[in-house]
């Protein structure tokens, strides 16, 4: 019975730290689709949607359901100035300097909040009440409801997104072959600026979600990012379901390895998950080895 | 005319090294902190208080009529950085002592370097080994206390409530892996048991299932070991888990921060050892150190709008420690050594320093108040 209560703790802390992977994770997906691209910055927008939120509310003393929109919305145009600045001019390079350039653009969006606002941490409110919920020995905040329930809606809407809307479709189409895309009359360009827009939007929305929780400051990101790349990785940088399953099956991962085996091995954990996918399935779990045809 | 021009020039001449007679009558010392890097939080507080009480001094005269000047240089937390610094202010600048390095990591990089230059070096890092052992380190000195007596001064509170039984939860970096040392040790000494030894990394965003885990260890208290955000997740955690052991945390998040961070709720009951300067308006009235406390943090809110920190409190320290080191013995490096080793019952905001030539800290236990906090505040442990 301790045993059985313990695990159910370990899985439900692992699911709601999952969750959140698994939204910065399918933001990586977004941009690799779009643009073949790793974008490192993608942990950026995390750590902004989180001290934007707190910013407005401090400074404008907006109330938090009016800050979590417009921080949102606020990211999102980082998100597409990034863009037009620092990767569209240079759409000719190869994808190895596009992926430094994103690593520098994170650097410098880290140091301007630094600057801009301060070293220290800080907390946001919960959205509602912090009194625990007890399920069958374990327990959970009313956070991790709202966590699981956005992330739970965000998928969907990408999902519908991606499969029913003419953007949608159009961003797949570029996925599988920017050339034939663009000779079919589908404009490359915009849509890597869009996803872009749909990185950051999701990706601060994560940040915002989870700053009740852990915290946050101007840097948080790193840490997210990474976590955020490896669900990615294990869900063979799929924009849909594989990358979520990816980002749960992270979190559980590390929240029993650190119960049941040791705490100093956490982070390991995750990063040796990471080699091993690289090395024995680089498609992902669940993809299949890709065909190049000649 | 041309005996004029003479005259006019021989006295500029004169003039220039009168005053530079005077410049050289100045005393000097020199600053070493990392203001920015990842321990500018330790070195921007140390830079501005010490620019701070410089600028006080000469104020109100100086040291024995003669003027103070601080040469401050930024490390960056580098400590190659560090000790080319130290051989400017040393080479260059021709300091008297020097006042830093803020990390412990680039104390034990520089004070090779001023031992064999015999320059004082008034660390404001943490780590047991800067000082020690004691006959390596005739010049160097520190002013925040040994880790190990925090440890002390919780495991004696926790020996006096009837608590055996102890789980340890600390941060896998440079303080948390010191302390994790300490209370291993400290604990088998005093007959402790330690039941449950976990650790985090210093971004980890959930430590649910290290608290699971210990829930399950039956320990009769929990002792954390780290600074934020770390401790002020777990103490959310410990909420969210319903876990009513008591609760031990470390003098490094003695700062309201973390009761805003875990919330007042969350935090109600966690036990701390405090530096002074945190809960200076709960001491009781004779306390030596509560006057100089409320002036220090009046003076630093009036200068830069926020609160006065421990970490600013540690190159308060060394200033009043070096100052004090000139009036009583003078102004060559090696009787500022003498004067700093003799100092006896200086108070100040770390504590009240007694230095020894096998004690070159200067702080025991009386250093730290163990708090409780209560509605958001901070209340003292009998």
């Amino acid at each position: 019975m301790e045993l059985g209560n313990q695990l159910l703790q370990y899985l439900l802390s692992g699911l709601s730290t999952g969750a959140i992977y698994a939204l910065i994770g399918i933001g990586f997906s977004i941009i690799y689709n779009a643009t073949g691209i790793i974008n490192f910055a993608q942990g950026e927008f995390v750590m902004l949607g989180g001290m934007l939120t707190l910013f407005l509310m401090e400074t404008l003393k907006l109330p938090l359901w009016a800050a979590i929109p417009l921080a949102v919305l606020l990211a999102t145009l980082v998100g597409l100035l990034f863009e037009r600045l620092a990767i569209r001019p240079l759409r000719k390079a190869s994808p190895i300097s596009l992926v430094i350039i994103t690593i520098g653009g994170s650097i410098l969006i880290r140091g301007l909040s630094m600057l801009i606002w301060d070293k220290d941490t800080h907390a946001l409110p919960p959205f509602s009440s912090e009194e625990p919920i007890m399920i069958a020995g374990a327990t959970v905040l009313p956070q991790h409801f709202w966590i699981l329930g956005i992330t739970v809606v965000l998928i969907g809407l990408n999902k519908w997104f991606f499969s029913h809307t003419i953007s949608g479709k159009a961003m797949r189409a570029c996925s599988y072959n920017p050339r034939a895309a663009g000779l079919v009359g589908i404009d490359v360009r915009r849509m890597v600026l869009l996803s872009f827009v749909i990185s950051a939007a999701m990706g601060s929305l994560a940040g915002i979600i989870v700053a009740p929780l852990t915290m946050t400051s101007y840097d948080v990101g790193v840490m997210l990012g990474l976590k955020g790349f490896c669900a990615a990785i294990i869900g063979g940088m799929s924009s849909g379901i594989p990358t979520v399953i990816g980002g749960l099956i992270l979190g559980v991962l590390e929240s029993l390895g650190a119960g049941l085996i040791s705490s100093g091995y956490k982070d390991a954990i995750a990063f040796v998950i990471l080699l091993l996918i690289l090395f024995i399935r680089p498609q992902g779990l669940f993809g299949k080895p890709e065909s190049e045809r000649v | 005319m041309k005996k004029l021009v003479m005259v006019c020039s021989m006295a500029a001449v004169l003039l220039c090294s009168a005053t530079m007679a005077l410049a050289a009558g100045t005393i000097k010392i020199g600053g070493l902190f990392s203001v920015t890097g990842p321990a500018s939080f330790l070195g921007e507080p140390e830079k501005k208080t010490l620019e701070m009480l410089v600028a006080d001094l000469n104020a109100k005269g100086g040291i024995n009529g003669q003027k103070l000047e601080a040469v401050i240089y930024d490390t960056a937390g580098d400590a190659t950085k560090a000790v080319q610094l130290a051989t400017k202010l040393i080479k260059n600048d021709k300091v008297v002592a020097i006042i830093g390095p803020s990390t412990t990591g680039e104390s034990m990089a520089v004070l090779a370097l001023t031992e064999k230059e015999k320059i004082p070096l008034i660390s404001c890092a943490a780590g047991i080994k800067i000082t020690e052992p004691a006959k390596d380190r005739k010049f160097t000195f520190k002013t925040p206390a040994n880790d190990h007596v925090a440890v002390e001064k919780i495991l004696q509170y926790a020996a006096k409530v009837k608590q055996k039984n102890l789980a340890i939860l600390t941060v896998t970096d440079g303080f948390g892996a010191s302390g994790r040392e300490q209370l291993k040790v400290s604990a088998a000494q005093k007959g402790f048991k330690i039941v449950a030894d976990e650790t985090y990394g210093p971004k980890d965003t959930d430590m649910t299932p290290q608290l699971t885990k210990i829930r399950s260890s039956k320990a009769d208290a929990i002792i954390c070991w780290g600074t934020n955000p770390g401790p002020a997740i777990i103490t959310k955690n410990i909420k969210q888990l319903g876990i009513k052991t008591p609760v031990y945390m470390s003098h490094g998040v003695a700062s309201k921060k973390y009761i805003e961070l875990a919330s007042p709720a969350a935090a109600e009951g966690i036990m701390l050892p405090a530096g002074k300067l945190a809960v200076y308006d709960a001491l009781p009235k004779n306390d030596p150190q509560q006057k100089l406390l409320r002036e220090y943090d009046a003076a630093y809110k009036k200068a830069h709008g926020v609160e006065a920190s421990t970490f600013g409190g540690y190159a308060y320290d060394a200033f009043l420690l070096v100052t004090n080191a000139i009036k009583t013995k003078g102004v060559t490096p090696a009787q500022i050594r003498d004067g700093l080793e003799q100092t006896k019952k200086l108070v100040s905001v770390s504590g009240v320093f007694n230095m020894a030539a096998t004690d070159h800290n200067g702080l025991d236990l009386s250093a730290f108040e163990m708090v409780k906090i209560h509605k958001g505040d901070w209340s003292i442990l009998k």
